[in-house]
């Protein structure tokens, strides 16, 4: 049996047992990169040689370590002591933190073995990992296709099985579209519930970490170890540890679920309307009782989030200036030049094109017309879920409107691009959770299942999820594993 | 231009006109009749996050040279000459 | 035509705090090494996040309080964007529309006149780094060729209280006076240790003139780089005087920014409106809001110290001293605090005052020392005042014994123990030099006897002379007196 193709807590269970020491997933993780990087490129940086002694170094250490010998790996926008952290930017190019982020510590510290960065759109900004300032990352499913964004990498690499667990982050829907895109599970979580230090700012408001894997009990183990509180981030919410794996005991009779009209917009692919009513039969057979409603100011989230988005973006990547640390222009004598010189070759067009977005709307004379309104939305799309959620336990949708498109199909035009994240935003501007979970396949490619909880309703949320992946039928694995 | 980004005429021809056509979109919000909504910058249901007034190790100067700061010199930040505005 | 001046002013205070705003990072600038107190916080490196310090929110609390303002309930953080070398990550976290207090005021008195001056808003924000211009640096370092620039990060993050006025100033004394005052109400509070020079406290005026009988301002200038109070008097009379001369002549006054040139005593243009910032300002989403509840305002409040106003009034009712001398030893804490150690030490309030007016402030000021370094105690200082009042030693050679002190520290009994400065009382001794004196000045001593009293003063220089000083003038009066009687 191929180690690589384990979920954690299979693995974990042959590593307690000794049946299997780290350094055999490790190297069994590192023959699968070997084997299919080249087509899916899923990756930034690989770190065998440490990976491989972090592994032995590993066998002198306790078994019970909740992650112990687990390969994770991270998306290029968390901070690596000492290794590159780039957010497949040039412009942060050579770039190495002198500090860890507060998740990549804690994955340390739980005996999981980080083996490599992932690609990512640059600044988290995109659907599809084609903006990657480098190269782009291929779906495993169909190379030709986007493996969606902007954690493409990191959805990538555990849709093929080149890493056991992976860290994602979320502003519009980067853990979840490209969850949904590569057939995986990934979890936004609450706002709140995972410490943003060390995560590379795109918008702060929104932006939230949160696992990918292969299964939803391996959701829960690792949000066991990512999800506290913690004091450098002053938005982090202070609550009790939980025992996330706890939540997948037990079953969803009676549970009430609300089907979101709006999570199947129009133009929605048929396949993908075919599997996710595939999966609310399976919710209702689990004995779930399931209704349509609908939240018409969804309807008025994306263009809001384009405006908050890019206002907090353009504010939070205007340090990119090539003063302190990464790229910098050598064609510039004073100062000024530097910075438009620097930051003109460091950014790719997306980038640009956000922080020009974000600029005119914090611009005095726009500033009410156009953020202070978005905001004034977002209230809206909070209240609507609030709403919601006085008579539903989970509200579903979608997770994206369709599967994954072709390399290249609408990179040149940014709004067609923007439209893939429709079903995924609201939550964002909500702060809310949400996860998505493989439901079927459309012309053979994954579609995802949106399930959205209340604040810090993680736990029913991962027990509909379990629930759901328990009596649904697989989807099986991409042909490249 | 108060974004410092440099671009060429053609750049700036490109993303003017998809800027405009974002912008048109985001004109839908306009339909919304929301004098009376309060703005929501924030969803986390916090206030008052302080810290105590203690003193922590700064960071290492050699922590700050070679590949995170290329640019520092073991002692001083070193950029182009800095015109004062 | 006569011009009325409108000035309203912009301070900035560095906060006593121990580290800095956001970060653990000390904010002692004191032997520190270039960049030596910097982190991921405070360099804005990428991914990191603030978190605040309690403390420089109370202190600016504690300042608004003591400037009569409210406390609004609700306040928060904004960020204003804009692009320098020594803002690492482009963005000032301060506040904008809700500031953590507004509307108060700080009385002044100019020429015996009391002013009210209003004041809009105290806030919050983060200190800026130090830039260093190759024309700044006169030698040693070669790799400053005039094409480079080097940036100290020091000094970013360090928390800064921004206290604006309204337009109630009228001219460069009521400037002076308010930023006197602002300066003494700070250093009670002990939340800025007020230096100017140190760069601790920053002022930038803002200053316009109108033709009398106008009700509209005229156009402002902001005035920056004034580094002392001379500095603030001149630098705004002279933009008053320039902006007379362009009115005079026709012209009009444009808005810019202008910097203060110690070296020449001029204004020259800094930045003019075209090249004013947008500075986009936007609610700072890695802060959650501030709110604060009527108990901790109290609470606070609780914590202030009695204001210089306050303990004035105390000095001249009380202790009734004169205005002058409450005004004087009000004027710092420090010295205040001194001034009321002796007191509780030696309680003659007048006599204190006299002493630490003259002889201390005299002695402070020609060693250049402040009232922190004086090497007398409060208590030494009390001492000395006894021996002199229990006529031990004379007035006179108290104040030789005081200016050892002052140089020494040691205390006034081992200083006169040591040089035999003891007043000499004794009855017989003093009799015998008495004796001595009539027998060798005959002539004065027979003036005396004639009713010439002046004679007695010159017998008593004489008597003093034989002992040094160290007589008791009283006691030596009278022998003569009886002696020649
Ligand atoms: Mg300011
Ligand atoms: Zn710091």
């Amino acid at each position: 049996m191929k180690l690589n193709t384990l979920t954690a807590h299979e693995l974990l269970k042959l590593l307690r047992k000794k049946e299997i020491a780290p350094i055999d997933v490790v190297r069994s993780v590192f023959q699968q990169i070997g084997h299919v990087e080249q087509d899916v490129k899923a990756f930034l940086l690989t770190m065998q040689i440490e990976a491989e002694a972090r592994a032995e170094a590993l066998e002198k250490e306790d078994v019970n370590l909740p992650l112990y010998g687990i390969p994770v790996a991270v998306k290029d926008n968390m901070c690596t002591h000492g290794i590159p952290t780039t957010c497949a930017s040039k412009i942060l190019s050579g770039f190495k933190p002198p500090y860890d982020a507060t998740v990549v510590e804690d994955v340390r510290q739980s005996g999981a073995v980080i083996i490599g960065k992932t690609n990512m759109d640059e600044f988290a900004m995109g659907s599809s990992c084609e903006n990657s300032g480098f190269f782009p990352t291929h779906n495993p499913w169909d190379i030709e296709r986007v493996p969606g964004g902007s954690s493409g990498g990191s959805a990538a690499a555990i849709a093929v099985c080149e890493a056991v667990m992976a860290l994602g982050s979320d502003t519009g829907g980067s853990i979840r579209q490209p969850a949904s895109f590569c057939g995986v599970v990934g979890l936004k979580p609450t706002y709140g519930a995972v410490s943003r230090y060390g995560l590379v700012a795109f918008a702060s408001s929104l932006d939230q970490i949160g696992p990918i894997t292969k299964d939803v009990h391996d959701t829960a183990l690792l949000m066991n170890i990512i999800g506290h509180y913690d004091p450098r981030d002053s938005t982090s919410i202070r609550r009790q540890r939980q025992d996330y794996t706890a939540a997948l005991q037990g079953d969803i009779k009676g549970m009430k679920i609300g089907f979101i009209e709006e999570l199947l917009p129009e133009g929605t692919e048929a396949g993908v309307i075919n599997a996710v009513e595939n999966a609310v039969k399976v919710l209702k057979e689990c004995g779930a009782l399931v209704e349509k409603i609908s939240l018409p100011n969804l309807n008025y989230s994306l263009p809001a989030y384009y405006l908050i988005a890019p206002a907090e973006a353009s504010s939070n990547l205007a340090r990119y200036d090539g003063v302190q640390y990464g790229f910098r222009s050598k064609e510039a004598d004073e100062i000024i030049a530097l910075y438009r010189k620097t930051r003109r070759a460091g950014f790719g067009a997306e980038v640009k094109r956000r922080i020009m977005l974000g600029t005119y709307a914090l611009s005095a004379g726009y500033y009410d017309a156009y953020y202070l309104r978005a905001l004034k939305v977002r209230t809206l799309v909070v209240r609507e879920f609030s709403q919601a959620f006085e008579k539903y336990d989970v509200l579903i949708g979608a997770t994206s409107p369709t599967t994954a498109f072709k390399i290249g199909e609408r990179i040149t035009d940014p709004l067609t691009m923007y439209l893939s994240d429709l079903c995924t935003i609201p939550i964002n501007l909500a702060g809310l959770p949400a996860i998505s979970i493989p439901c079927g396949l459309s012309n053979g490619l994954p579609v995802g299942l949106q399930l959205i909880g209340k604040p810090f309703g993680e736990e029913t949320l991962l027990r509909a999820a379990y629930v759901y992946e328990q009596s649904a039928t697989p989807i099986g694995k991409p042909p490249l594993v | 231009d108060l974004a410092r980004l440099e671009m060429t005429d053609d750049e700036l021809d490109t993303f003017t006109s998809q800027l405009n056509s974002i912008l048109e979109y985001a004109s839908k919000l306009n339909e919304l009749e929301m004098n009376d909504v309060e703005p929501t910058s924030h969803v986390v249901p916090l206030k008052n996050v302080f810290r105590d007034d203690e003193v922590k190790p700064s960071l290492h100067q050699d922590d700050l040279r070679g590949s995170c700061s290329p640019y520092f010199d073991g002692e001083f930040f070193e950029v182009p000459r800095v015109i004062e505005e | 035509m006569k011009y009325l001046p409108t000035i309203g002013m912009e301070v900035h205070a560095q906060l006593t705090t121990s580290s800095k705003l956001f970060c653990g990072c000390t904010t002692a600038a004191f032997e520190a090494k270039p960049n030596g107190n910097t982190c991921p916080v405070c360099l804005g490196l990428p991914g990191v996040l603030p978190v605040l310090n309690r403390k420089a929110v109370e202190f600016v609390i504690k300042t608004a309080l003591a400037l009569n303002c409210e406390i609004p309930p609700h306040s928060r953080f904004a960020r204003k964007n804009y692009f320098y070398p020594d803002l690492p990550k482009a963005y000032q976290i301060s506040q904008y529309e809700l500031p953590i207090s507004k509307n108060g005021f700080l009385e002044i008195t100019v020429n015996g006149r009391k002013k009210r001056i209003g004041i809009t808003r105290v806030h919050l924000e983060e200190d800026t780094g130090k830039l260093i211009h190759p024309e700044a640096i006169t030698s040693g370092s070669a790799k400053l060729g005039g094409d480079l620039s080097l940036i100290d990060y020091n000094r970013v993050g360090i928390p800064l209280m921004e206290i604006v006025s309204e337009a109630d100033i009228a001219s460069s004394e009521e400037a002076v006076a308010y930023l006197t005052k602002l300066r003494t109400i700070l250093q009670y509070l002990g939340v800025c240790d007020g230096s100017m020079e140190k760069g601790s406290l920053r002022c930038e005026p803002n200053i316009s003139i109108h033709p009398e009988g106008v009700e509209e301002w005229g156009t402002k200038t902001e005035l920056k780089n004034l580094n002392s109070f001379k500095a603030v008097q001149r630098g705004i009379d002279f933009e008053l005087k320039r902006q007379a001369e362009i009115l005079e002549t026709g012209g009009t006054v444009i808005q810019e920014t202008r910097r203060w040139d110690d070296a020449t005593q001029t204004t020259q243009t800094m930045r003019t409106k075209e090249h004013a910032h947008d500075y986009r300002y936007f609610p700072e989403p890695d802060l959650v809001p501030l709110e604060f509840d009527p108990d901790y305002v109290e609470q606070i409040r609780s914590t202030i110290p009695e204001l210089p106003d306050a303990k004035k009034n105390r000095f001249t009712e009380k202790l009734a001293l004169p205005e002058y001398d409450a005004d004087i030893l009000t004027s710092s804490r420090p010295l205040a605090d001194y001034y009321e150690a002796v007191l509780t030490n030696f309680h003659e309030p007048k006599t204190i005052s006299n002493w630490m007016l003259t002889e201390l402030l005299g002695a402070l000021n020609e060693s250049g020392k402040t009232i922190e370094e004086c090497k007398i105690t409060p208590v030494q200082f009390a001492q000395l005042l006894h021996l002199i009042k229990k006529g031990a030693i004379s007035g006179r050679i108290g104040k030789d014994v005081f200016k050892e002190m002052f140089a020494t520290g040691n205390s006034p009994d081992d200083i006169i123990a040591a040089k035999g400065l003891m007043q000499v009382s004794d009855a017989a001794q003093l009799e015998a030099v008495v004796e001595k004196v009539i027998q060798n000045h005959p002539g004065p001593a027979a003036d005396y006897r004639a009713g010439k009293n002046k004679a007695l003063g010159f017998l008593v220089g004489q008597v003093m002379k034989e002992t040094g000083g160290k007589a008791n003038p009283q006691m030596v009066n009278e022998i003569i007196r009886r002696k020649l009687s």
